[in-house]
């Protein structure tokens, strides 16, 4: 029994022994990796800094108004102003569709444009 | 093998000797003894020296340990950190829709080491030839002689980097660098500040802010622990654009030497726009003037550093104090005989306004002697603590680190005198900021506000200044003087707006007395009247409208038409709806009445 117990204990260290030595591997596998992503993620972090200031400084007012007066002709930009605001009541309804006519009435002012000038 | 105490040969030949047996006996207890006592000592010394191997390695470990920790360099323990440890970079400033205002650019900066260069002569001539505010004598000089390092350029363009590349001298090095950059340009200028850079090494740099904002918030946006969040302002970058480029028409249409504009949220002291022309770029943040009046260089921010007597809006304060006490209401008939004499001293209105007027009317025709009547009856103590409450009396809270400079000028003796001459706006010199709390004080419903430039969007009420009923009186006055007094040219269509002129001449610098033909003029506004939003100040430093026979340079032809302008244009975007009168409605006729 003692000498099952020796062996089983000198087996158990060994094994124990691997894992932790696989464990240790992997660790420093994960350690590598993250620190690699780490330097990916602040890579594209100062990638998306830089287009952020980029955008910035394409979307700065001074050069939109200037955009905007440049392309006068074809977008007709205004500043907005208090004209620009309107009620709903303001909105004119949809005209409703002129319906073809079926049963045309002669007038006689057709004949007179027809024939000139009847004086 | 363990020997018997009592051995029978032993025994039997000492009992035929005669001999005692147990002396035989007592003498193998005694030999086993020393034997077991040998036994135990030899154990003993094995465990000590065990333990003694035991702590020597430890003693070992922790001393190698300690050494290896002390020869390595530093790292962070990377595994174990939480969060996100890639962002060291000095945080963003945003305004209150989270449009970058400030932000961060990585660049290159150029040294040099001499001592590594082949050609050190073509080097310097190339050198200068990329860039001309090199002195190419100078470079050469540097260059030959003993110096084994020095710095060329702290911020390199890429196209620059590219030429100096393209040398292709060894001596030459690029250290990388983080460059404050503001992509709006001059925009809030001020408010902003800029940023330099503090300690300085060829692998890094620290940047620093040195003015406004960036100064006053230094230690929050370089704390890492952040982790990169922006510092959002309260300002809106569309707003202050409309602003500012308004102002800059309306300073140059108006000849003055320079203009402030302030547009402040009422309820919570937001500053959503704050302009001071002329300003300046703070991407290449000009140099402070050592010599000559700071106050006409463009990195003076006029709107919170600069103190004016800002004459008649001032009158609202003490109608509304005088109000408030129950001294008088909005139909009082108040005394405005002209001159009013007081001692040596008279005070005169522009013109003469009859011998009676209104309270409302003493606003409206901005009358100098029934302001000063009002006065009189507060008394110099109660209007004391009074513009104390208003905060008229201290600088600013506002978050700049430029806030504290622009402390109010206060009368060395709060005299009766004083009292009137302050209740019209002389006497007591503050900022157009401290104009701005103070009116949204008085106008959105008589609580205290602090201007603030950090978003705030759940205000908390201040403590209580002037009853409702009195602060909305006050907006119905200030709307008639729009309507039919001095800034009838302040009316906005559809926004309602109510303000208060003032036109104050400059004390001559050298002191003892006024200039003739230096006025600053300033417009208190107030929009919309309905359900009063936000306040305006607009100030502008010597103004004249030309347009006339004769130059005219009261508040209500220099400030106010500008004024209108900035409302008309910021009102919208601000969000309010104007109450417009469009006519008839299109498409619906009127067939019977």
């Amino acid at each position: 029994m003692r000498g099952f117990l020796f062996v089983f204990a000198a087996c158990a260290v060994i094994a124990l022994a691997f894992w932790a030595y696989r464990e240790n591997y992997a660790t420093q596998t994960a350690i590598r990796e993250v620190r690699g992503l780490y330097s990916e993620i602040g890579a594209a972090h100062d990638r998306l800094q830089m287009l952020r200031a980029e955008w910035a400084y394409l979307n700065r007012p001074d050069r939109l108004a200037d955009l905007a007066d440049l392309n006068f002709d074809r977008l007709g930009l205004l500043p907005l102003r208090p004209e620009a605001f309107g009620a709903v009541d303001q909105i004119i309804y949809p005209v409703p569709p002129i319906l073809p006519i079926t049963d045309p009435i002669e007038l006689s002012a057709d004949l007179i444009d027809a024939t000139g000038d009847p004086l | 093998m363990r020997t018997p105490l009592r051995p029978l040969a032993r025994i039997l030949k000492a009992r035929e000797t005669g001999e005692n047996p147990d002396v035989i006996e007592a003498e193998n207890r005694a030999r086993r003894h020393a034997a077991d006592q040998d036994k135990a000592r030899n154990r003993a010394e094995g465990r000590l020296l065990l333990l003694g191997l035991m702590f020597f390695c430890a003693f070992a470990v922790i001393g190698g340990r300690m050494g290896t920790l002390a020869s390595s360099v530093p790292e962070e323990p990377r595994a174990a950190a939480e969060g996100n440890p890639i962002i060291g970079q000095r945080a963003d400033i945003v305004d209150r829709n989270g449009r970058l205002l400030a932000t961060n650019l990585d660049t290159y900066s150029l040294y040099a080491h001499p001592h590594q260069m082949i050609d050190p002569v073509q080097t310097a001539e190339q050198l200068a030839a990329i860039f001309p505010e090199m002195d190419v004598e100078r470079l050469k000089a540097d260059f030959t002689g003993k110096r084994r390092f020095l710095w060329l350029r702290r911020q390199l363009s890429p196209e620059q980097m590219q030429a100096v590349h393209d040398i292709g001298s060894p001596g030459l090095l690029f250290g990388p660098r983080e460059m404050r950059l503001y992509p709006n340009g001059a925009l809030a200028a001020h408010i902003l500040g800029g940023a330099s850079y503090g300690r300085e090494g060829v692998s890094s740099a620290e940047v620093i802010g040195v003015a406004g904002v960036e100064r006053q918030f230094d230690a929050f946006l370089r704390d890492p622990a952040n982790e990169g969040a922006p510092l959002q302002l309260s300002i809106d970058l569309s707003i202050q654009a409309v602003t500012e480029q308004v102002l800059a028409g309306g300073m140059a249409l108006m000849n003055a030497k320079g203009a402030s504009a302030v547009l402040m949220d009422i309820h919570s002291g937001e500053i959503i726009a704050m302009a001071s022309l002329p300003d300046f770029d703070p991407n290449s943040r000009p140099q402070v003037a050592l010599t000559g009046d700071q106050s006409d260089s463009p990195l003076f921010n006029r709107a919170v550093q600069g103190v004016y007597e800002l004459g008649s809006v001032f009158k609202i304060f003490a109608v509304g104090q005088a109000m408030e006490l129950g001294l008088i209401n909005a139909n009082t008939m108040i005394d405005t005989t002209n001159p009013l004499t007081w001692g040596r001293f008279r005070i005169r209105d522009f013109r003469n306004y009859g011998p009676q007027n209104s309270t409302t009317d003493v606003i409206v025709k901005s009358s100098n002697v029934g302001t000063a009547r009002i006065a009189m009856q507060i008394g110099a103590e109660r209007q004391r603590s009074f513009m104390g409450q208003l905060g008229m009396l201290e600088a600013t809270p506002v978050e700049m680190v430029e806030a504290p400079t622009g402390a109010p000028l206060l009368p060395p003796n709060w005299s009766e005198l004083s009292t009137m001459t302050i209740s019209y706006g002389h006497g007591l010199s503050s900022s157009p900021l401290h104009l701005a709390a103070a009116y949204s004080s008085m106008v959105n419903g008589g609580t205290k506000v602090e201007p603030t430039l950090l978003l705030n969007p759940e205000p908390t009420p201040g403590p209580r200044i002037i009853s409702e009923a009195v602060s909305a009186s006050l907006v119905d006055m200030l709307r008639q003087t729009v309507v039919r007094g001095t800034a009838s040219m302040g009316d906005v269509e559809g926004y309602e707006v109510g303000g208060k002129t003032g036109s104050a001449d400059k004390p001559r610098a050298g002191g003892g007395g006024y200039y003739d033909d230096k006025v600053i003029a300033t417009f208190a506004t107030v929009f919309p009247a309905s359900d009063p939003q936000y306040v305006m100040i607009l100030t502008l430093d010597e103004g004249v409208e030309t347009s006339g026979t004769e130059p005219r340079r009261t508040a209500g032809w220099t400030a106010v038409p500008v004024a209108a302008e900035v409302i008309r244009r910021t009102a919208p975007l601000l969000g309010l709806r104007p109450n417009v009168d469009m006519g008839d409605p299109v498409g619906i006729t009127l067939t019977s009445h």
